[in-house]
């Protein structure tokens, strides 16, 4: 295979001066062509934001209509739209696009590289999500529909057949469901090899794959399960709009389709999918914890390796999504037995970032505390994951409110608390201002007591018969009291959601300057200026152990001595 | 030779001490990254194809009514024929890109093309043939709809990579090749993985599925 | 709370219409009251302890953790001993996980042969349930009785054990049947037959919800069980097998009825109404309640039904019929009757 070598001379050191740039529509123009991988990381980061609070709006009208047994506030078929729109902005236009920002801006910043493999792609990636986001929420002023209420599609987020085929979904709301995914999936694909290629062929000198950050080594597994696991979702959307619109009958059961088959085709794309979308957060987990424990990462290989043994077992468990569907004891007791396994995993690195803090004198400044709550959240999150892998329990629970819970404790309890942590980290390296700390603590007190008021209480109506994607029910079945509950912590997580952006909108305009290295970290994005030059590193690094900042803060104590 | 001033300096000008270290360093050499992009774009495709092929073995004999694939295929030999030999002239052209002679490159690279019209030919015509004679549409049975999508699928990968191929004959023809051989090497690993995929399908409809 | 009069009423009504049977409202999984429920219940609490085990234990040494190693200021920014981890830790807690999930494995291997390979006795009764967009229907094949919305089983006792077999099939999109207190939930797909069997010790109304989502309604798509003993049992049976009788006075409202295209969708059967879209009608005034369990079987809420069923239930497939007074009363009156 021919290479190419790196050769310091050949990178200019300073980068061509731009030009005058005043007026606000000179700055819109320089963000809409930016090629830059740290602008279209921030775009990525400020749609899913964006996105964020939308589909929290979403959510929180939902609640508002479950809060009391009988409620006429939301009519059903609207009630409908917002969870099959909440689930989809979740998972598609916000979990995905802060995994593309997150890998975006911040992989070539560790590697040592100027920039993406691909810059001309990684803006491409980024205008085909945004383009794909806008066409889901579109749906909403599309057309009458059929109550005449908008178009947006009610299917919900995994949209089973044959509900979605055109005897059931009349209109064409389920049309713009499938197309947007298939758009957004294009740029998810597109930042998948894009990362891929700049962790392989870009990686500064010395830095071998063993040397990388815990942060790279994850982005570079989780590219690799997009390349195989998004095709099952975007041949299935294929599938079902040539059944829509050409009268194929994949899906048809009339005339001998199976509906299960898009079940297997959606959770063979939608189990490794929920992965996909956690090992981010684990990844500024893996960054986070270390520099604020003030040790080095307990257990280095064996996180790599639980990384990629979770990449490779999350593609075999897809159907404990499907317990219930009829499937052989065989076939029940094989992927009950492998969801369990991939929890062992899963487990080896909560010990491996319990035992980073061991012996640690640790800082719980806001990136920790956001990181420290995960560790709790996210122990409980796994722990219900293993209940729900016992599959006689789960033909008990699943569908109902405990794996609402459940899912709600791994992507916000896990994820999104993983990823404020990360925002406040790298926030001051992106702009060059430190969050307020003081409404850091606000965001994070507020959060944590929203959010358990919510997702503890509803694992219990769970356990008590209520059903998932119900507008309504009646009083007098055991759960009034948990769904207020649950509705009342919305107005912590929200004003939480206000704090944070009161945060980020104060901080840019008056934050304390963060300097190059605000956190005393090791990686090689602390080495250049906050924000960092167009151009990244002035000079190509040079490293020789997998945390070159703490070789050169330590020289009588060096990583390369011991790794 | 001191080691301070051939070895290269780490960040803040520590030198590399250690010998084997300079080696490694000094022979820095990663993967072209224009390799490992198409060969993760063969992996996604695969993936994509597979599952068209699960399907279309899911549905084998399931079909309620219609013409069934023993009553209606027939071995595309001579459309296999052409689609490989493809592979072979679309080599040639690349090994004469490599080696800076255009005409050669630009006889080979039209080859190519020609070859994989005539396949695309052959499967309208097929086509036509099942739709007229036989009644066969993707919305008659499952068969109908396996068939058709997945057949569709090769063919409309034959047609992205017919369209790259006619580019780079018209930048041939106008000189702007030279020099190209790198990007002309992986649009015929492209054109290798249509192909591939071809014998893929050929073997799961037309010989297992019949 | 905040009860709205309509279900005041139909908690009220339900009660009083099923008289000597109480109602099971809170589907309870861990109060089984049949043996599917049962083996559900027994693994989860091994499963509950174990979990109970890892998180004390695990979250335990967090607490420790974040109590222990704090930063104290007395540490002058002196940075920790830098360790890097320990072969053998990594190793006892990864072979630790690896022999709980074989302990949990092989009582989810028994469990799910115990409950999908029952072996079925030969007195099973066997129901057929078809899942349609929002309601119900059930066929006694023994019998030769279609019914909807309330299933009748009879009660399984230590001195008689009896098992109900369900068949269930989808007739439009894939539906689910979860009835905590008896068992699992099992799914309703178009194309497939899916079975599963209950044997419910305690008598009384199991209430359940449709547990896939299916569209508009499917909030609405609820389940009534109702648990009886064999005598009880044998009596409903003997009177679904009845066609409607039609009582002095009511021919008139028969008569409007199957001129109407109410014939279209719905049977009663000793009629020509033969539908099979809409739910049979043949002993609708045997049900406590209309819309799949949505509201009570009351005259007026009958009329209100017969008068707009879209105001009831929104969406569901059930068209205004835009009767006019005269033909709505005779109707309601007819149907009244159907007991």
């Amino acid at each position: 295979m021919a290479t190419t070598t790196y050769n310091p001379q050949t990178i200019a050191p300073t980068s061509p001066a731009s030009p005058a740039s005043s007026g606000v529509t000179s700055k819109l123009h320089e963000w809409v062509v930016t090629v830059d991988h740290k602008r279209l990381g921030i775009l990525y980061i400020g749609s899913a934001l964006f996105f964020f609070a939308v589909a929290g709006v979403l959510a929180a009208l939902m609640r508002a209509q479950l809060a009391y047994p009988n409620l006429h506030f939301l009519e059903p078929d609207v009630f409908n739209r917002l969870f099959t729109m909440h689930g989809t902005s979740m998972v598609f236009l916000v979990g995905m696009p802060f995994f593309a920002g997150l890998a975006n801006y911040l992989t070539p910043l560790m590697i040592g590289a100027r920039d993406m493999a691909f810059p001309r792609l990684n803006a491409f990636g980024f205008w085909i999500f945004l383009f794909g986001g806008i066409l889901l929420y579109f749906s909403y002023i599309a057309g009458p529909g059929l109550a005449g209420h908008g178009s947006a599609p009610d299917v919900g987020w995994f949209a089973y057949a044959p509900l979605t085929e055109k005897a059931f979904s009349r209109g064409t709301s389920t049309d713009y469901w499938i197309l947007s995914i298939i758009l957004t999936g294009i740029g998810t694909t597109a930042s998948a090899i894009n990362t891929i290629a700049t962790i392989i062929s870009m990686r500064c000198k010395g830095m071998t794959l063993a040397r990388m950050p815990l942060f790279v080594w994850i982005m570079l597994v989780t590219s690799s399960m997009v390349l195989f696991i998004l095709p099952p979702l975007t041949a299935g959307q294929i599938m079902l709009l040539l059944d829509r619109f050409l009268g194929a009958h994949f899906f048809d059961t009339q005339a001998g389709g199976s509906a299960i088959l898009w079940q297997h085709f959606f959770w063979l794309f939608g189990h490794p999918e929920v992965y996909v979308l956690m090992l981010p957060g684990f990844a500024c987990a893996s960054e986070i914890i270390p520099v604020f424990s003030r040790k080095p990462i307990f257990g280095r290989a064996a996180m790599i390796g639980a990384t990629i043994g979770i990449g490779m077992v999350s593609s075999g468990v897809w159907a404990h999504h499907m317990f219930t569907v009829g499937m052989s004891p065989a076939s029940n007791i094989y992927f009950a037995v492998a969801s369990m396994a991939v929890g062992i995993p899963t487990g080896v690195k909560i010990f491996n970032w319990l035992g980073t803090m061991f012996g640690g004198k640790i800082r719980f400044d806001t990136p920790m505390l956001f990181c420290i709550a995960f560790l709790f959240q996210f122990l409980i999150a796994g722990l219900t994951g293993i209940m729900l892998a016992v599959a006689p329990f789960d033909w008990q629970v699943t569908d109902s409110y405990f794996v609402v819970a459940h899912f709600h404790y791994v992507l916000l309890g896990g994820l999104l608390f993983t990823l404020f942590g990360a925002l406040y980290y790298w926030f001051p390296k992106a702009t060059g201002k430190m969050l307020s700390e003081r409404l850091g603590k606000w965001h994070f007190w507020l959060l944590v007591i929203g959010f358990h008021l919510t997702f503890d209480t509803l694992h219990f109506p769970g356990m008590l018969g209520m059903p998932r994607r119900i507008y309504t029910y009646a009083p007098g079945r055991g759960w009034e009291i948990y769904n207020l509950i649950a509705s009342v912590g919305v107005i912590f997580q929200a004003a939480a959601t206000l704090c944070l952006v009161w945060n980020i909108i104060s901080s840019l305009r008056k934050g304390k300057p963060a300097g190059k290295d605000p956190w005393d970290g090791w990686t090689l994005e602390w080495s250049t200026s906050s924000p960092p030059p167009e151009y990244n590193f002035a000079v190509e690094p040079v490293v020789r152990s997998s945390r070159p900042l703490w070789d050169l803060k330590h020289p009588e104590d060096p990583d390369w001595r011991y790794e | 030779m001191s080691p301070s001033s051939t070895l290269p300096r780490t960040l803040q000008g520590d030198t590399v001490a250690n010998g084997e270290e300079a080696e490694q360093i000094t022979a820095w050499a990663l993967p072209d990254r224009g390799k490992v992009a198409v060969l993760c774009l063969f992996m996604t495709e695969f993936s994509l194809f597979s599952i068209f092929v699960v399907a279309y073995i899911f549905y084998i004999g399931k079909s309620l009514t219609g013409p069934t694939p023993a009553e209606t295929l027939e071995l595309p030999i001579w459309a296999t024929i052409c689609l490989l030999s493809s592979s072979v002239t679309v080599a040639i052209a690349e090994r004469a890109l490599k080696s800076n002679r255009i005409q050669r490159f630009t006889i080979w690279t039209g080859a190519t093309i020609l070859l994989g019209l005539e396949f695309l030919r052959q499967t309208a015509l097929e086509w036509r043939h099942l739709i007229n004679d036989f009644h066969l549409t993707i919305t008659t049975n499952l068969f109908g709809t396996t068939f058709y999508s997945l057949v569709g699928l090769h063919a409309s990968h034959v047609v992205i990579g017919l369209s790259m191929l006619m580019i780079a004959l018209v930048l041939g023809f106008r000189g702007s090749m030279r020099g190209q051989s790198r990007r002309f090497e992986l649009l015929s690993w492209y054109w290798h993985f249509v192909d591939a995929v071809w014998v893929a399908v050929f073997t799961v409809v037309y010989v297992i599925g019949r | 709370m905040h009860l709205s009069s309509r279900s005041a009423a139909f908690l009220c009504a339900t009660a009083v219409a099923a008289m000597a049977q109480t109602v099971h409202p809170i589907g309870n999984i861990f109060k089984p009251r049949a043996t599917p429920a049962d083996s559900v219940y027994n693994i989860s609490l091994l499963m509950l302890a174990v979990c109970a085990a890892i998180f004390v234990v695990v979250a335990g040494l967090l607490t420790f953790a974040i109590i222990r190693f704090r930063r104290r200021n007395a540490d002058h920014g002196r940075e920790p001993a830098q360790v890097y981890g320990s072969t053998r830790i990594e190793i006892a807690w990864t072979v630790l996980p690896i022999l709980i999930v074989v302990v949990l494995s092989m009582a989810t291997a028994r469990t799910v042969i115990e409950v999908q390979n029952k072996r079925l006795p030969a007195d099973t009764l066997k129901v057929t349930v078809i899942g349609h967009q929002w309601w119900w229907e059930y066929r006694y094949p023994e019998f030769g009785i279609v019914t909807a919305n309330e299933l009748h089983v009879p009660v399984s006792t230590v001195a008689k054990p009896r098992v109900t077999a369900l068949r269930l099939e989808s007739a439009d999109v894939a539906h689910s049947f979860w009835i905590p207190q008896l068992a699992g939930k099992t799914d309703l797909i178009p194309g497939i037959t899916n079975t599963m069997w209950i044997d419910p010790r305690q008598d009384g109304i199991f209430l359940g919800n449709c547990a896939e989502y299916c569209g508009t309604q499917h909030a609405n798509m609820l389940l009534r069980v109702v648990v009886e003993s064999p005598a009880d049992f044998d009596k409903w049976v003997s009177a679904q097998k009845q066609p409607a009788m039609t009582y002095p006075g009511l021919e008139r409202g028969r008569a409007t009825l199957l001129s109407l295209s109410c014939v279209n969708c719905h049977t009663v059967t000793g009629t020509s109404a033969a539908g099979t879209f809409g739910p049979d009608l043949t002993h609708l005034m045997s049900r406590t309640t209309l819309g799949s369990g949505m509201i009570p079987n009351t005259p007026e809420n009958l009329r209100a039904w017969m008068k707009d069923p879209q105001q009831i239930k929104k969406g569901n497939l059930m068209p205004n019929m835009q009767l006019n007074a005269r033909e709505l009363d005779e109707v309601v009156n007819y149907l009244s009757s159907l007991k």
